[in-house]
């Protein structure tokens, strides 16, 4: 183990960033699982639905997209 | 047998920027390895024209596209062929798209959509096949694409409705108080959309491939069991084909709400 306390800030923040991309999943399991449940209710009107689904889901992703950069930025660009 | 593993990748290993995984012992798969850019021709540094790895898949993207279309629909038969009709399924599929987010009008742009469309969907798809590259998990190829569809659809919202283009950050069925708050929140989000845009794209699919080669390493580890992970690796490969166009689609998905902002502004 070599390395100074920067490279172990480094990497712990980069670890830290990682806790984002849960985040993420938890916001886009909760999009999908709705839409399945309303999808569920009223079969006919779920099919017209699909793209705001996929539009709900990538407005979700983008802030644990943004915690992923962070843990690049951190562990490639700092 | 973990060292004829490395022996293709040790001597490209040095030149992978930021390698931090290096001198662990244990796994001796670099997972990240797959991605560097490197010259097809030579051993020298990679310069703005030198023909790079990614070049050559770029340019079978391309290829495959233009012979879906091209030689896929020669025959324009009534009853289409198998790829007449993936040809046809995928240009109904974008029409589509455009109609239903972005409106009528969109259909001006169907052409630039069409081609993000397929050139994303064959770059992801061929990224697939063993041993090759995947161009879209690089962030310099996502990013151009990303901005030059934030920069069009800016510059065509101003042009086609002028000043009243700013009526997308002014909220006007909020609270007057509100408003200036929620209009910086707007304009960050619109500033921001095209890192998300492009990052999502080279994210996705560089995590995957990260994660099959993951998971190879497994396999060269575990010996006996390597059942184990390859058959893993059968299902994320599986999933990984899913992501590939899934992630097609939520791009141009996305540069339609973005397209739909721009012709009609009004919040």
């Amino acid at each position: 183990m070599e390395g100074d306390i920067a490279n172990l800030g480094q990497y712990i923040g980069a670890g830290l960033a990682g806790i984002g991309s849960g985040a993420a999943a938890i916001g886009v399991g909760n999009v999908a699982g709705n839409f399945l449940s309303g999808a569920l209710r009223n079969p006919s009107a779920a099919a017209g639905q699909t793209a705001t689904l996929f539009i709900g889901i990538a407005f979700a992703e983008a802030l644990g997209i943004f915690s992923f950069l962070v843990a690049l930025l951190l562990m490639f660009a700092v | 047998m973990a060292d004829k593993a490395t022996g293709e990748g040790a001597s490209h290993a040095a030149e992978a920027a930021g390698h931090a995984a290096e001198g662990g012992s244990g796994l001796n798969i670099h997972p990240m390895d797959q991605f560097v850019v490197e010259p097809l021709f030579s051993d020298g540094p990679v310069h703005m024209f030198t023909v790079t790895n990614s070049t050559l898949w770029l340019a079978l993207a391309v290829l495959g596209v233009a012979l879906l279309l091209v030689v896929g629909t020669r025959g324009r038969a009534v009853v289409p062929s198998r790829v007449q009709s993936v040809a046809e399924l995928a240009y109904g599929f974008v029409h589509k798209m455009v109609e239903d987010v972005a409106g009528k009008d969109a259909l001006k742009f169907f052409p630039y959509i069409m081609t993000l469309f397929l050139f994303i969907a064959f770059s992801n798809m061929l990224a697939l096949l063993p041993m090759s590259f995947s161009p879209t998990s690089q962030i310099a190829v996502t990013a151009v694409l990303g901005f030059s569809v934030f920069i069009a659809v800016t510059v065509l919202g101003f042009v086609l409705n002028g000043s009243k283009f700013l009526g997308l950050f002014w909220v006007s069925s909020a609270p007057l108080v509100l408003r200036p708050i929620l209009a910086v929140i707007e304009l960050i989000s619109y500033f921001v959309r095209p890192v998300s845009h492009s990052v999502r794209l080279a994210g996705n699919i560089m995590a995957g491939h990260a994660v099959l080669k993951v998971f190879a390493g497994f396999a060269g580890a575990l010996g006996l069991f390597s059942f184990i992970p390859i058959l893993a690796i059968t299902g994320i490969y599986a999933l990984e084909l899913l992501v590939a166009f899934i992630q097609a689609y939520v791009f141009t998905i996305l540069t339609c709400v973005y397209l739909k902002d721009a012709l009609h502004p009004s919040h």
